[in-house]
């Protein structure tokens, strides 16, 4: 299946498309995010949402649809939409209500999904991304909605058995998801990612949802299409909604495909939104193309009508103003802190920002503690995310408390240890689990004096007769060698006083 | 006195003073649904582990145990009701073989009370029906003439009451499934205020006029079983929190002063001449009972059956999507999914069921959605407007159950609209969502029941109970029986 060819190729309409160029178009783009919450029960029951547990054992008469069973709303659900379209900047509705929406589907048990059609948890919004174009202006992306609604379950095919069996799985059947769905203001693929991504870091941070795409916690369609100068005129081509996208990647990937696809298509045939409706694409990630979906898809009527099981739900003032109270700074706030208040480079606060709510809270109390927020960014950028990642940690299960850090950081700062020195001792107390002054003995490390430097020194000159000579005509950087033998006969010889202490030695 | 001629009140008390055993109780009741059982078809099912509750609550008894309200008292369960273990049919094909894994939260409650579950009773196909004709297992017969329809859709509620299988009955009544076949069989029936019982466990046919209620040959049964079935329930979320009362205090309050309304539209066009007699008759034996008669108006329930047909199969063609084939239900033979859908749905559903879901597919469908689903909500929101105004002057509303007494098996089955006109009376209650109950009045001529309904306001099932209680101290219509061999009536 498709698309029909309506004008013939030949036609001249057909050249003036062919003299357009593909970065004339302006893509456009809306997404529609469906976003698990972090409720430990479902959205009208009590069972579980775990993950990964036997298939159907967390189901209940409510959930598998058995007759005469009815919804009760999961109080917690609405608190976490609150939240998340508080950070969101949406309006909260003051009655919000469910409705069916119906369609039949093996994984779907009751014949309908449980809604919000008119009257969503959370109104018009907006989010500010940063974009890496010249102008470094965060783009504003308008959110049209945000609503809360019942997943479905999982179906399962079994090809290998002959009977190509299918089976069912009702444990994500009625787990919270809350749809966020944007206006169309998204222009690049990449912001579409940039989006993405500062929504994850915004409902990690308000612990609404941990996001996780492997375990399809968040998921994701796009709208796009193109507007094409044509003359004095601007063409738009039918509108695509490419389904199920599950990672970064296959989001950027995609929209870059299709806005492709849709420009040789609109060369080829110069079909515009005005001749086709909404068209349903899938992204395939083997052959990196979309491919249309059935027709009979996009023209489901899902006669949707108010629950009759439920009532509508009335939120106070109060509760939207107790749980604005809750909310701590968000990840914008916090690179806003960073920079202006702890004088970090915007990159650099960002890179901290987007580690979490937690490297954030680490890093302000080793940065408040030894008063160097330069050096803490250096450190706790470089060396803690870098080990982290190794050992594949998070920053609560890493073994330096920010206290001990602040007490390693502090002895850099004076001098006690220099640079290397430092990351040895922090090594040291990240694989011993100690603290700076137990991995300061363990290393053997002890303050070297004058005599024994200036002996130090003497020897180095005394055996090294070349190498000085090298200095002293001209070539500076040869010093290194020197202070590279030092400290294989004294490890604790501080590199910048046996270089100062040549230098006058060779130089006098 | 044979334990089936007494009220569930004085068996109650029977067992109590151990005047008589549980085990004798229930085997007096099964005895006669064996008996009778075949020529009326009441029950689907009679409860298997019936007898063997009634011993364990007679060693309860013996060996001291404090025991629940209704100890030992044997109650019969509409087929649309779970009973956890217990096949619930729901009177459909398609739930043939379908036993709910939990018990319906009026079920757990009737449990606790001690009382035991004799069977499940027979009823039109999810409940949709003025007859009990559209059940897969078969029509009931009316006790009062066999050859008549025990009306619908908890006909076998009603009958095996009438019949006196059994002492009371659970019934449940979207559009008048309590109240009509009520008024057919000649007992009482009580549809409380929709929220005032727990739908929780009752298998939905339109969850925003559904409401479980009693079915008893007294208004004082009824009142002893609204004690123990009524009251909020977290796991259903339209239940009210609204304060329950014990239904049986205050029965004996006098009328005097209490205002009934009448609406003169109801007593009109339409009406069985000899209906309207009996029901003028009753109006004149409420004013001896000090009652003040007044004239309302109810101009929008003219409306009702409209909008009732409308919403009613909107919700059903939702409520019935989940009968697909995957899970519980029957299963046809398919090679496709698509296949699967079609066959089971096309032959585990009757044709009532089909039409419903049909209706209310069409109603709700884009384009359609405005001019019918809309439409027919804001007709329901003006009848209980009309209602509110009308129970401004009046603490009742009294009128006839139903146009006409039961009528012959097969006489509407080929005219669905004369079917749904059997609900003129008693739909507007569901749609307004506000109490009403049918009693006996003097039977007709011919020796059919003809029923009586009173209308209150929501959560006030105390006044029509209190009304209906002494109207039939007053009148003692509700002891009829009919007699036994059955008898026809042409
Ligand atoms: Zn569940």
């Amino acid at each position: 299946m498709e698309d029909t060819v309506l004008n013939p190729t030949s036609s001249p309409q057909s050249s003036n498309r062919r003299a357009v160029r593909f970065d004339d178009a302006q893509i456009i783009i809306g997404l529609e995010v469906h976003v698990q919450l972090d409720t430990d029960s479902k959205l009208f029951c009590g069972c579980s949402t775990r993950f990964g547990e036997a298939a159907n054992s967390q189901t209940c008469v409510v959930c598998t649809g058995m007759p005469g069973a009815l919804p009760v709303i999961n109080q917690r659900a609405l608190e976490l939409s609150i939240r998340a379209g508080l950070s969101l900047n949406c309006q909260i509705a003051r009655s919000t209500k469910w409705d069916r929406k119906n369609y039949f589907y093996p994984d779907l048990p009751k014949g309908y999904q449980i809604s919000q059609f008119d009257q969503p948890i959370c109104g018009p919004g907006h989010l500010d991304i940063e974009t890496s174009d010249a102008t470094g202006q965060a783009r504003r992306i308008r959110i049209e909605r945000a609503h809360l609604e019942e997943d479905a379950g999982k179906s399962i095919h079994d090809e290998s058995s002959r009977r190509q069996d299918s089976k069912i799985d009702l444990n994500r059947t009625g787990t919270p998801l809350l749809e966020i769905v944007t206006q169309p203001d998204i222009r690049t693929a990449a912001e579409a990612k940039a989006f993405l991504s500062e929504l994850k870091l915004i409902l990690n941070y308000i612990d609404v949802s941990d996001c996780n795409m492997q375990q399809g916690n968040l998921r994701c369609d796009a709208n796009v299409n193109l507007h094409i100068p044509l003359g004095d005129e601007q063409i738009a081509t039918p509108i695509v909604e490419i389904k199920n996208l599950n990672s970064f990647r296959a989001v950027e990937r995609s929209i870059t495909h299709e806005a492709q696809r849709q420009f040789e298509a609109w060369q080829e045939h110069g079909l515009t939104i005005a001749d086709a409706p909404k068209q349903t694409r899938g992204w395939n990630d083997h052959t990196q193309t979309t491919t249309l979906q059935r027709e009979k898809e996009d023209s489901a009527d899902y006669r949707y009508f108010p629950d009759p099981d439920l009532i509508a739900v009335k939120i106070e003032e109060s509760q939207i103003q107790e749980i604005e109270s809750q909310l701590e700074q968000l990840p914008a706030d916090l690179r806003k802190l960073l920079a202006e208040q702890y004088n970090l480079k915007s990159a650099d606060a960002s890179v901290i920002v987007s580690q979490g709510r937690g490297v954030v809270d680490y890093f302000l109390k080793v940065a408040d503690g030894c008063e160097d927020s330069k050096i803490a960014n250096n450190w706790i950028g470089q060396e803690v995310l870098r080990q982290l990642n190794e050992s594949n940690q998070t920053i609560e299960q890493y073994p330096v408390s920010p206290q001990q850090f602040t007490d390693l950081l502090k002895l850099v700062i004076a001098g006690t240890l220099d640079q290397t020195r430092g990351k040895e001792v922090l090594n040291a107390m990240v694989a011993d689990c100690i603290s700076p002054e137990e991995a300061v003995q363990q290393l053997g490390i002890k303050p070297v004096d004058n005599n024994e430097l200036v002996s130090l020194c003497e020897k180095l000159i005394d055996e090294n007769q070349d190498v000085v000579e090298q200095i002293q005509s001209g070539n500076g950087k040869a010093i290194g060698m020197l202070i590279g033998k030092a400290r294989k006969i004294n490890p604790n010889a501080n590199p910048g006083l046996v270089k100062a202490m040549l230098s006058k030695m060779i130089s006098a | 006195m044979t334990l089936s001629a007494l009220n569930a009140d004085v068996i109650v008390d029977q067992l109590n003073a151990g005047e008589v055993t549980a085990t004798d109780c229930v085997q007096h009741f099964l005895d006669r649904i064996q008996i009778h059982n075949a020529e009326l078809n009441a029950f689907i099912r009679v409860s298997e582990s019936a007898l063997e509750q009634a011993e364990a609550i007679d060693q309860r008894r013996k060996s001291g145990e404090s025991l629940g309200s209704l100890a030992g008292l044997p109650i019969a369960i509409k087929d649309g009701i779970c009973v956890s273990g217990q096949p619930t049919t729901a009177g459909s094909k398609m739930l043939e073989n379908f036993s709910p894994p939990y018990d319906a939260t009026i079920v757990e409650r009737l449990k606790s009370a001690d009382a035991i579950i004799i069977g499940k009773t027979n009823m039109d196909e999810f409940a949709m029906g003025s007859s009990t004709e559209n059940s897969f297992f078969g029509p009931t017969n009316n006790p009062w003439a066999t050859n008549r329809v025990p009306g619908g859709s908890s006909g076998g509620s009603a009958a095996c009451v009438a019949a006196r299988l059994a002492p009371v009955a659970i019934g449940s009544d979207t559009g008048g499934s309590i109240r009509q076949p009520a008024s057919f069989c000649g007992i009482t029936g009580l549809k409380p205020t929709y929220g005032r019982v727990s739908r929780y466990g009752l298998i939905a046919f339109a969850s925003s006029l559904d409401q479980i209620g009693p079915m008893t040959r007294t208004a004082k049964e009824s009142a002893l079983l609204m004690s123990v079935i009524a009251g909020f329930d977290p796991r259903d979320s339209t239940s009210s929190k609204e304060q329950v009362s014990d239904f049986l205090t205050g029965l004996e309050t006098p009328l005097a002063g209490l205002r009934i309304g009448v609406c003169r539209d109801h007593l009109n066009e339409g009406l069985d001449v000899e209906v309207k007699t009996k029901i003028n008759d009753a109006i004149s034996v409420f004013k001896q009972l000090g009652a003040n008669i007044e004239e309302i108006e109810l101009p929008q329930t003219k409306s009702a059956i409209a909008a009732y047909y409308i919403i009613a199969p909107c919700e059903a063609s939702s409520n019935l999507a989940r009968y697909d084939g995957v899970r519980y239900t029957f299963r046809a033979q398919a090679n496709d999914l698509e296949e699967m859908y079609r066959n089971t749905r096309g032959q585990g559903f009757g044709d009532e069921v089909k039409q419903r879901i049909m209706l209310g597919t069409y109603a709700l469908s884009s384009g359609y959605y405005e001019a019918y689903y809309l439409k027919a909500s804001k007709v329901r929101r003006m009848i209980k407007q009309d209602y509110d105004e009308a129970f401004k002057k009046v603490d009742l509303i009294l009128g006839p159950t139903t146009p006409t007494p039961a009528f012959k098996l097969g006489q509407h089955t080929q005219d669905p609209l004369a079917m749904y006109l059997a609900d003129i009376y008693t739909v507007s209650a569901n749609l307004a969502g506000i109490p009403a109950i049918s009693v006996p009045v003097e039977p007709s001529s011919t020796g059919l029941p003809i029923g009586l309904q009173l209308q209150g306001r929501a959560f006030e099932e105390n006044t029509l109970l209190r009304a209906a209680h002494q109207f039939q101290n007053e009148t003692l219509w509700h002891t009829a029986s009919p007699s036994e061999p059955w008898r026809t009536q042409s």
